[in-house]
């Protein structure tokens, strides 16, 4: 039995597979429509989620297949003080496969010691969110047709964005990939990334404090959000948070092909006037997660047309 | 100051100088109704000082793992009849289980109760731990 609760718990052909089969599935979504069917997806978020949860469960009703979960911890038995471990040893007893979200680092790790079915990590607290980084490297094929010799600009809060670390992990094993970050001195990215994977694997990189400078070398770009909260002092904030905000201006040096990502919720980082660029590509980002979600799910179940 | 050599029983030598009650409290020798000895800053060729405990009871099970963890160049050895009749190795293990637990408030381990505590080593050349769980560094040693 297989489960997936770091991004590099898939091997790179074991993504390519599943990049296929998302492609697949894009081109006629009709052949899956019955592959699920009489299977059953629990979808078990200790913490509310909005596009994660409602992702995973319309990939599952696409595949044919039925959802029951909860979308909180006061709607589950959590409410009474039963343990992670134990509600998710009672689930597997109903459902085939399991979406985890839950607010402690570690947790869906847990859960798959105690799991009679795959687990899917959705996100546990500040660690890992596999399903987006399979999200943006669909996304990243899709609209590149390649995931070696690009150039990716991160930009914003890429000291606590765990987006970013698990995709420069992922995107590390490509040939050829650069790396241009791009964020306040308070938010750069922390040593271990730079130290266990970046110069461990001898990955091209730059730090760079200007969104403006770095957009012309792009093929990429992965924007994050400057939280005030993460900020010493108010001025600061304020000194900086325009800086990190794209919009028509800053994308004047950009190159045509350029992709914008986002793992969203967008709060202002992105002015909706990009909204309509045909590089802006962070909705289409977010319906990949769904299509990369029925892959995995499919892929977990040991199920094919 | 002399301390007797033992007819049966454990030796670990060449303990770093000051870590001898650290293995001490991790091997949990405390608990042992037999007579142990702790020797500390003696005079060492190899290192100036180190620290030997000595354990006077050769059935004791001692968990290597610890003592890898702790300092793989401590020398494990087995007295019978006043003689050495083994030298264990030990070596930094694979994954340390239950010895010692997750800092990180973040991680489920602190409310998750009755879970194994679970470090991995991610690194032999560092002899660095991660826990299985939340990945945190194991810093304390």
């Amino acid at each position: 039995m297989r489960h997936v609760i770091d991004p590099m718990d898939l091997s790179v052909a074991e993504v390519d597979e599943l990049l296929a089969l998302a492609d697949d599935i894009i081109k006629d979504k009709s052949r899956y429509a019955e592959v699920c069917h009489g299977k059953k997806l629990a979808t078990l978020f200790f913490e509310p989620s909005t596009r994660t949860r409602l992702s995973f469960e319309a990939a599952m009703m696409e595949l044919g297949g039925n959802v029951l979960g909860f979308s909180e911890a006061a709607s589950s038995s959590a409410a009474k003080g039963e343990s992670v471990g134990d509600t998710v040893r009672v689930v597997s007893c109903y459902a085939d496969i399991i979406a985890m979200r839950h607010p402690k680092e570690g947790a869906p790790m847990m859960a798959s010691m105690k799991s009679l079915v795959p687990i899917i990590n959705a996100g546990d607290g500040g660690h890992n969110h596999p399903t987006q980084t399979l999200t943006d490297i669909l996304t990243i094929h899709r609209e590149k047709g390649r995931l070696d010799n690009l150039t990716i600009g991160c930009c914003g809060d890429l000291m606590f964005g765990r987006t970013v670390h698990s995709l420069i992990k992922a995107m590390s094993r490509y040939e050829n990939v650069k790396f241009i970050l791009i964020s306040p001195e308070e938010l750069k990215i922390p040593s271990y990334i730079k130290t266990e994977v970046l110069k461990k694997q001898n990955i091209e990189y730059e730090e760079v404090t200007s969104l403006e400078e770095a957009i012309p070398k792009l093929d990429i770009l992965y924007m994050t959000r400057v939280q005030r909260e993460r900020f010493f002092n108010e001025a600061d904030y304020v000194r900086l948070k325009d800086s990190y905000i794209l919009d028509k201006a800053k994308l004047k040096g950009a190159s045509k092909d350029l992709a914008i990502l986002h793992p969203l919720p967008r709060v202002n980082e992105i002015s909706t006037e990009v909204d309509n660029d045909p590089r802006a590509k962070y909705f289409d980002q977010a319906l990949n997660g769904k299509y990369i979600r029925m892959a995995l799910i499919m892929k977990l179940l040991g199920l094919s047309i | 100051m002399t301390i007797d050599s033992i007819q049966n029983g454990i030796v670990l030598d060449h303990i770093r100088a000051g870590r001898a009650m650290k293995l001490y409290h991790y091997l949990e020798l405390d608990k042992l109704d037999c007579t142990v000895a702790i020797m500390k800053n003696v005079k060492s060729n190899k290192y100036g000082k180190k620290d030997i405990l000595k354990i006077d009871d050769d059935n004791v099970d001692i968990n290597l793992d610890v003592i890898g963890y702790i300092d793989p160049d401590i020398t494990v050895s087995i007295i019978k009849d006043g003689k050495t009749i083994e030298k264990k190795q030990v070596e930094a293990p694979e994954k340390l289980i239950n010895v010692v637990k997750c800092m990180n408030p973040r991680c489920i381990t602190t409310t998750e109760q009755e879970i194994d505590q679970i470090f991995k080593l991610t690194d032999r050349a560092t002899r660095t731990y991660r826990c299985a769980y939340c990945e945190s560094k194991l810093k304390e040693k």
